[in-house]
């Protein structure tokens, strides 16, 4: 048997989560405070996926740039492609939050959304 | 210029009280800003992680302080931008704030209450005392922040990362993915400063490596950072020679811990806790200066916003309470039967002992407590296995097992009226970790 440490990232309490294996499979897990740590801990040892947060240029506003994030979590080993997908990315102001800056970013199925407001 | 409630700064903490106070009834308020938006740093965290108390989802830091802007917007609060308070001095039962702008000029406002919501600075690199030359190339984690997420600019190529507080563990990350070689955090104590999930997903997820009890010694290079010396340290911080290794970079940044910015309540009179850098404080988050409250980064730094949120709600609160003079009904009330002379307000007083740093409040006055009050606190080193404990007098009236305690992790208990006032004559409460 093989076990496995994690420390949970789904809230601030970082939790320390230990997975038990066997033959790859999950026999065990322990040490988290809530579900979503054993969610956490399956993805991790299966599609490990990460919300992403950068800048994207805007041109004609207060600020050069403006704060992004994927709608939801991608892949853990899409984010570089993620981030460069996004370095072409030049929208005009004004941007809101919640609007569309990219849809389905890399084939994800994953849009990406502004995070913050430039005038 | 007369009012009821002036608000120093307009970021998290100053929001909240704002929107808490005006819905208690107080409409004569004002929040003064010195940037030039509302929100304050959480406009330049555009990670995630904000809000998961709060809102029940996770937010980033510009999406976090809109929801708190647009609510008091919505409820017409008034606030001035690109004004920098200069001096409160208190004048009676009055305060007298003084700010300046480029409209105004310097103006004098007469207000009832006050609350402090300056949040917090960080440490600089004159308080890190590493020798050498001055080259560019070094900043503080959250300049270099506000350089990348707000004006769009990279500091630098190469990194080394001083201290592992969370600004500089989340800029490893963000250096990374703008395409900087963040080469290593280096960390003095033997633990982080920061919030687990950060070294997971800003270190672990890029292999960057954190090496504890290790500090920079030297810094190489006149014009421009061309390399620092990084040592090991011994449990008294001191370098151990012999563990020197060069590290190339154009880039240091310094993460070294946060300080209250309590200038401005220094000149007031405000009495200052020693431990936290932030004033001291009652149940009511009210300082030594009647009318005058402080919370948020102001009072203690947090690692959650989320928390700094619901304390300032707690602030709003109570300064409308003390303007409405809800708080002297209270008072009478109470005061009205055949308590001791001595103590009319029945405070108690809260002690922190082995190994709890500082508790906020200081003091809670039993009359003036609410049925439930929030207790926050720090230990000052890492403990596993655990109890937190709560005497009243050498009464234990809590025992709360804890798996693990950081210090770079804020803890709380929540005390009940109920509890409290049935302990006769009740003068200390101690907080304390039980290690057996
Ligand atoms: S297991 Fe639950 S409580 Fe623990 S860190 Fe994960 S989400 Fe938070």
């Amino acid at each position: 048997m093989e076990t496995k440490e994690f420390t949970c990232i789904r809230c601030p309490l970082g939790c320390n989560v230990v997975a038990s294996l066997e033959d790859g499979k999950i026999i065990s897990i322990t040490g988290n405070t809530c579900p979503r740590g054993a969610e956490y801990v399956t993805n991790e040892l299966t599609d490990p996926k990460r919300i992403v947060t950068t800048l994207v240029k805007v041109t004609g506003g207060e600020n050069p740039v403006v704060s992004v994030k994927t709608a939801s979590d991608i892949p853990k080993g899409k984010i570089f492609e993620c981030l460069d997908a996004l370095k072409s990315v030049n929208l005009k102001a004004p941007v809101r939050i919640g609007d569309v800056v990219l849809k389905n970013v890399c084939d994800c199925g994953v849009d990406i959304v502004a995070t913050s407001n430039v005038r | 210029m007369d009012k009821d409630l002036v608000i120093i700064g307009g970021g998290p903490a100053g929001l909240a009280a704002a929107i808490a106070a005006k819905e208690a009834g107080i409409n004569d308020l004002l929040i003064l800003e010195r940037d030039n938006k509302l929100g304050g740093i959480l406009n330049q965290c555009i990670h995630n992680g904000f809000g998961l108390h709060t809102f029940k989802e996770e937010l980033t830091g510009p999406e976090y302080a809109a929801r708190f802007e647009d609510k008091a917007l919505a409820l017409e609060i008034p606030y001035k931008l690109e004004t920098m308070v200069v001096d409160i001095s208190a004048k009676g039962e009055d305060k007298l704030v003084t700010y300046m702008n480029r409209a105004e000029g310097l103006v004098v406002i007469r207000a009832k209450a006050v609350i402090l919501c300056m949040g917090c600075r960080e440490r600089s690199r004159g308080a890190l005392n590493i020798p050498g030359y001055r080259p560019a190339g070094i900043y503080t984690a959250g300049t270099a922040q506000r350089y990348v997420n707000i004006e769009g600019r990279m500091p630098g190529k190469e990194v080394v990362i001083l201290g592992s507080g969370d600004i500089g563990l989340i800029m490893a990350r963000r250096m990374t993915f703008e395409g900087a070689k963040v080469k290593l955090v280096a960390e003095l104590m033997p633990y982080s400063g920061g919030l687990k999930r950060n070294i997971a997903q800003c270190l672990n997820d890029f292999d960057i490596p954190l090496l504890l009890s290790h500090t920079v010694v030297d810094i190489k290079g006149k014009e421009r950072v061309e390399a620092v010396v990084i040592a090991e340290v011994d449990e008294h911080s001191k370098p151990i020679p012999g563990t020197e290794q060069e590290v190339k970079c154009d880039t240091l940044l310094l993460s070294c811990g946060l300080i209250p910015e309590n200038e401005l309540s220094n000149a007031l009179g405000v009495s200052i806790n020693r431990v936290t850098g932030g004033p001291n404080v009652n149940e009511s988050l009210e300082t030594n200066i009647k009318g005058v409250f402080a919370c948020g980064n102001v009072l203690h730094v947090h690692d959650l916003v989320d928390y700094v949120s619901e304390e300032a709600t707690q602030a709003g609160k109570k300064a409308a309470e003390y303007l409405t003079g809800a708080e002297r009904e209270h008072e009478s009330e109470n005061n009205s039967g055949c308590r001791s002379e001595k103590n009319t307000d029945n405070a108690v007083s809260i002690k922190a002992t082995d190994g709890v740093r500082y508790i906020v409040p200081s003091v809670i006055r039993l009359n003036h407590m609410d049925d439930r009050q929030i207790v926050r606190f720090r230990v000052g080193a890492v403990y596993k296995k655990v109890a937190i404990q709560v005497l009243a007098g050498d009464k234990e009236i809590m025992n709360l097992k804890k798996q693990a305690l950081a210090p770079g992790e804020m803890e709380q208990v929540i005390l009940q009226k109920s509890v409290l006032s049935g302990i006769d004559d009740l003068k200390e409460i101690t907080i304390r970790v039980k290690t057996d």
